[in-house]
């Protein structure tokens, strides 16, 4: 495609194809998470958020590692894969996406929570006065409300699969097609000496990221002015 | 009073960051699969000479690129021959510095089937991941795909594989029973009694002859030298053969 090898257009479209189903799916873990953070009263709703966030400071080289033993034969990861007949979740997409899904989680659940906690108690009491139920309130009048952070925890999850590379180097195998990513493709390029390559993906990438953080700028800018 | 004791403090912390500086220490680059034989040769070479040797482990080709973008290592001990030959070629290494230090054997090896025919075990392909070291950066994984072309089982066995970045990885992979069998370095199974293995007959691939070489950055260095001279030396031909290298 567009006169690429597939050496190089391979990665690019199995990187997109991570960022996308990784979002896809923090979306849904997300949303009811940072709604929980963001509302519960529960004593131990700190730890949790703690434990939300670890992937943030740990480096990818423990999640890495956790993971290689989590999704492996012994693991619950290699029950899982026994479904299917497999042995093992490493090696595989699915892997990576589940690797994807925790690293990236900080990133998606602190913007949304905090557009929950903007929302405030006052439009949820005001259409329980108005005998909405408390999910109806949650689907017509807190989710739009919130729906900047919404957003804004949708593109930093995508940027940051796409920017992932520590864990999924220790848990991919370096597959082409099935696990070797952009960043991976990138490693390997530079380590045997392929500039070309390492370039023209390393060069795409910072594009990426400019574009990115760019229309991140604009679009909060856009909705602190909508909300003036 | 404790002005004076913080100054003099101040001198004896200043003096033991200098310190190093003037003991020989030489920094290494060892090929992955060399990791445990380095490391005993390099505890032996401090006690009979008094310098240091840092090692740094990683696959052959990594280094080769660092090296030519002036990494901060004074010796190379790569898993091959052709990456010290071209270190010397492109005027990173010291001519004439370099030799065979090791020639390594090749082994496939597996915690879940039985490869003690490994030839049978990888035609009948009873498996689902079979992991070797990334065959351009790695010499062990070049010889591992040799292997499998010489078996005529290469294209079956190929959506099979899974590469380690280093053969250190691609042990790995296989210890932690995510790949059920792979091939790796011998010297890497020394005193390993989990699972079983197969000696890949040499003829199978071309022999891994493991050269080292003295960097440019190390020309001047005298740890760095006596390393090399310790590494041509009977103790740690003892060690290397220990291991189960062949030496030349």
């Amino acid at each position: 495609m567009f006169g690429m090898p597939d050496e190089i257009w391979v990665p690019i479209r199995l990187t997109i194809e991570l960022a996308t189903i990784t979002t896809l799916s923090l979306l849904v873990v997300a949303t009811p998470l940072a709604w929980w953070l963001a509302r519960s009263k529960a004593w131990f709703k700190e730890a949790a958020a703690t434990l939300v966030s670890l992937p943030m400071v740990l480096p990818p080289t423990v999640l890495g590692f956790y993971l290689l033993i989590v999704l492996g034969p012994d693991g619950p990861g290699g029950a899982i894969a026994s479904l299917w007949g497999g042995r093992t979740l490493a090696f595989t997409f699915t892997g990576l996406v589940i690797g994807s899904i925790i690293s990236s989680l900080p990133f998606v659940v602190q913007p949304i929570r905090n557009a929950f906690a903007a929302v405030g108690d006052r439009p949820l009491e005001v259409a329980a006065t108005l005998r909405t139920s408390p999910s109806r309130a949650f689907w017509t009048v807190a989710l739009p409300l919130a729906s900047p952070g919404l957003l804004t925890g949708a593109v930093l999850g995508f940027a940051h699969t796409v920017g992932e590379f520590g864990v999924i180097l220790m848990i991919g195998g370096n597959i082409p097609g099935r696990t070797r990513v952009m960043s991976t493709a990138i490693f390997d390029f530079a380590e045997t000496m392929r500039w070309r390559e390492a370039n023209l993906l390393a060069g795409g990438m910072v594009v990426f990221a400019f574009a990115v953080i760019l229309s991140m700028i604009l679009l909060e800018k856009r909705f602190t002015r909508a909300g003036a | 009073m404790k002005l004076t004791v913080l100054a003099a403090a101040l001198v004896g912390f200043l003096t033991s960051l200098a310190a190093p500086v003037r003991a020989d220490v030489t920094h290494v680059a060892v090929a992955a699969n060399f990791t445990e034989p380095a490391r005993e040769i390099a505890a032996l070479f401090k006690q009979k000479t008094g310098h240091e040797a840092v090692l740094i482990f990683g696959a052959s080709g990594a280094f080769f690129t660092q090296i030519t973008h002036s990494a901060p290592f004074e010796v190379f001990l790569s898993a091959d021959e052709d990456r010290p030959k071209a270190a010397v070629e492109q005027g990173f290494a010291v001519p004439d510095s370099r030799f065979t230090y090791a020639i390594g054997k090749l082994v496939l090896w597996s915690r879940v089937v039985d490869v003690t025919n490994g030839e049978a075990a990888l035609k009948a392909g009873n498996f689902l991941k079979l992991s070797i070291a990334n065959p351009v950066a790695a010499p062990y994984g070049t010889a591992a795909v040799e292997t499998m072309k010489a078996l005529g089982v290469w294209d079956a066995l190929q959506p099979k594989i899974v590469q380690g970045n280093s053969i250190a990885q691609a042990f790995q992979f296989i210890d932690t029973r995510n790949a059920e069998l792979g091939f790796v370095a011998l010297a890497q199974l020394h005193g390993v009694t989990a699972g079983t293995q197969w000696e890949v007959p040499s003829n199978l691939h071309a022999p891994i002859r493991q050269d080292a070489v003295l960097l440019k950055t190390g020309a001047n260095s005298e740890a760095s030298k006596a390393f090399l001279a310790f590494l041509k030396g009977p103790e740690a031909r003892a060690i290397i053969e220990q291991f189960g290298y062949s030496l030349p």
